[in-house]
């Protein structure tokens, strides 16, 4: 048996015409927290379905936990715990009923089945909640039912799909720490996220993926030093110009030009560069407005990646989350 | 071979005996039919019908004795082809995502609610033969107690039999249509003429020929004649009517039941196939 739980190649997916998932590879190890980062739409949903065996594959190849989606559907399907984005449990039922249930559906023996609830309850802290029906709970209390139940028949992978998109931060913080518990024991999770702040903390590698395709893979470390050590945001008078005269620079990388301000990659060290970058626009007749040093965040990869930043809404709700998270700390 | 459904029957009678609105008006409303709408009827039909001559040597049977095989076949008819709204729901609210997803067949769910449907029908019969008893339904009259017990069973055989094929209809129609809108106005539409052109409340001796012959074929009228071959005998008079059931009737009548029931559960077998998680 390979380390790598999940293995996929040039795998494809078309709804009608339009092309959801376009030949995309990447291997997920055995223990790791792996993330699919992009932004809705891109295709991440899709890729998960496929994975789990709810769509049929098209093309390409995918093997979970050693076996082929395509031929051992019922197999992968007992390797595998699904949290799904819409919220699925029974209201109607308490939290012990619903996770029986599901390990009834998956045959596990009775014992077996009281035991691994009886850890999972503990595992996610809801022992007072044991005999609440499920309509009673939090939010957060929902989901971590959920992810329990995900649990229950010991998956080789728990699939995650926006674990916690609609949630407020606290709620979002601390479903994190049982995903990070989760992995500890030793769960390889797979999870699909559009919160750059959420990939960030909690995975091992990610994969950035947009228009239904991997535009990088990497650790977050790897990833963010792709953009150097520190970047510049600068703004002038003229961004456009600035960002002209900046290409021509040997120590500069690369410039992305945002809304208001530029984006500066660097080759080398910020202390000995930053001032030959403001002689060069001061030069050209560009006056300089502010300068900011900072090191590079989970935004400013996917920014230099994709070229764009999570689109519309997303992006105002990730800069708010993030502020948010930033004052928390 | 997969036991799995056991856990979806299990899950159905947690929540049934769990919505006391439900599980109550599912015990009170057999009783209601019987209460209401049967000595009501029956009342007004043996005074129509009083003056009517009876075949000498034939046993009689009243109104409400032989309208009651109808009322059972009728509420079992209401609350399974009702049985599969659960499962709308269930579908709307992705409840059913879970079971989807796992490796169980799907059958598993059919074949759980089914189980589900039974039940619930057997308490409805059972409530309805011991509450037509305490007002003056005449079954299982002159039988002894061997008698009585191979009539239950065969009644309770063909109740189960039927309700199967109905909740299999009903599961099918449910699993397909997006609002439970539709699906009220498809039941509501489905149910009328199986209710009317039946024998369940009425014999059908005096409609146009055309009603009559679809009568044949209608499984309210298979089970509300098998329900009176068990119940009230081979061989009765009732409304001037003299009635005769034969072992090839009654052979008839199952055949019929389960070649229903089988076809339904291609269908619904069929539409759960294509569901879409």
């Amino acid at each position: 048996m390979t380390t790598n739980v999940i293995e996929v190649n040039n795998l494809e997916h078309k709804y009608n015409d339009l092309k959801a998932v376009d030949d995309i590879s990447f291997t997920v190890k055995k223990g790791e927290i792996f993330s699919f980062l992009g932004p809705n739409g891109a295709g991440k949903s899709t890729v998960i379905n496929v994975l789990t065996t709810l769509r049929k594959i098209q093309k390409g190849e995918a093997k979970v936990n050693g076996y082929n989606v395509a031929k051992e559907s019922k197999e992968v399907r007992r390797s595998i715990g699904i949290v799904f984005q819409m919220m699925c449990i029974d209201y109607e039922m308490t939290v012990f009923e619903n996770l029986e249930y599901h390990g009834k559906i998956y045959s596990m023996p009775k014992n077996e089945r009281r035991n691994r609830i009886n850890e999972l309850i503990k595992l996610t802290e809801l022992e007072a909640k044991r005999n609440t029906l499920a309509k009673d709970l939090s939010g957060g209390m929902k989901r971590r039912l959920e992810l329990a139940r995900g649990l229950m028949t010991k998956p080789a992978v728990l699939f995650l799909d926006e674990p916690t998109v609609g949630f407020d931060i606290q709620t979002r913080m601390r479903i994190w720490e049982y995903l990070r518990k989760i992995k500890r024991e030793g769960t390889t999770i797979f999870l699909t996220t559009h919160y750059m702040e959420e990939a960030d903390q909690l995975s091992d590698r990610i994969s950035i993926i947009d228009h239904g395709k991997i535009i990088a893979t990497g650790s977050v470390l790897d990833l963010k030093n792709q953009l150097g050590e520190d970047l510049i945001y600068l703004e002038t008078s003229d961004n456009k110009a600035a960002a002209g005269v900046l290409k021509t620079l040997e120590s500069v990388k690369g410039v992305n030009e945002d809304t208001k301000f530029l984006r500066v990659m660097l080759e080398g060290d910020v202390t000995h560069i930053l001032p030959k970058i403001m002689d060069k626009v001061r030069q050209n007749g560009i006056e300089i407005t502010t300068v900011n040093i900072k090191k590079p965040s989970m935004d400013d990869v996917f920014i230099h990646y994709t070229g764009h930043g999570l689109r519309g809404e997303e992006l105002e709700e990730q800069h708010e989350n993030i502020k948010i998270a930033e004052v928390l700390k | 071979m997969n036991f799995e459904f056991r856990a979806v029957y299990w899950r159905e009678m947690v929540k049934f005996f769990r919505f006391k609105s439900t599980l109550f008006s599912s015990l009170i409303q057999p009783v209601m039919w019987l209460a209401f709408f049967g000595l009501a009827m029956s009342k007004s039909f043996d005074k129509l019908t009083s003056l009517l001559p009876n075949t000498p040597g034939i046993p009689n049977v009243d109104y409400l004795t032989y309208m009651g095989a109808g009322i059972i076949a009728m509420d079992v008819l209401f609350s399974s082809l009702f049985g599969g709204t659960s499962l709308l729901f269930d579908k709307k609210y992705s409840l059913l995502k879970e079971t989807l997803a796992s490796p169980i067949p799907r059958i598993n769910i059919v074949m759980g609610i089914g189980l589900s449907s039974i039940t619930k029908a057997f308490i409805q019969t059972g409530i309805i033969i011991i509450f037509g008893k305490l007002i003056g339904m005449n079954f299982f009259k002159g039988y002894d107690i061997i008698q009585t017990l191979v009539s239950v069973v065969g009644i309770f055989l063909l109740v189960g039999i039927f309700t199967l094929g109905f909740f299999f209809l009903s599961g099918s129609i449910a699993i397909t249509v997006d609002q439970p809108e539709g699906m009220q106005s498809i039941l509501t539409l489905l149910s009328m003429p199986l209710f009317f052109i039946s024998n369940a409340l009425y014999p059908v001796d005096s409609f146009p020929e055309v009603l009559k012959f679809l009568s044949i074929f209608n499984p309210l009228t298979l089970l509300s004649n098998g329900i009176r071959y068990f119940a009230l005998g081979t061989n009765f008079s009732v409304m001037g009517g003299h009635y005769i059931y034969t072992t090839a009737d009654i052979t008839m009548y199952f055949m019929g039941l389960i070649f229903f029931a089988l076809v339904m559960l291609s269908i619904v077998l069929w539409r759960f196939d294509k569901v879409d998680v």
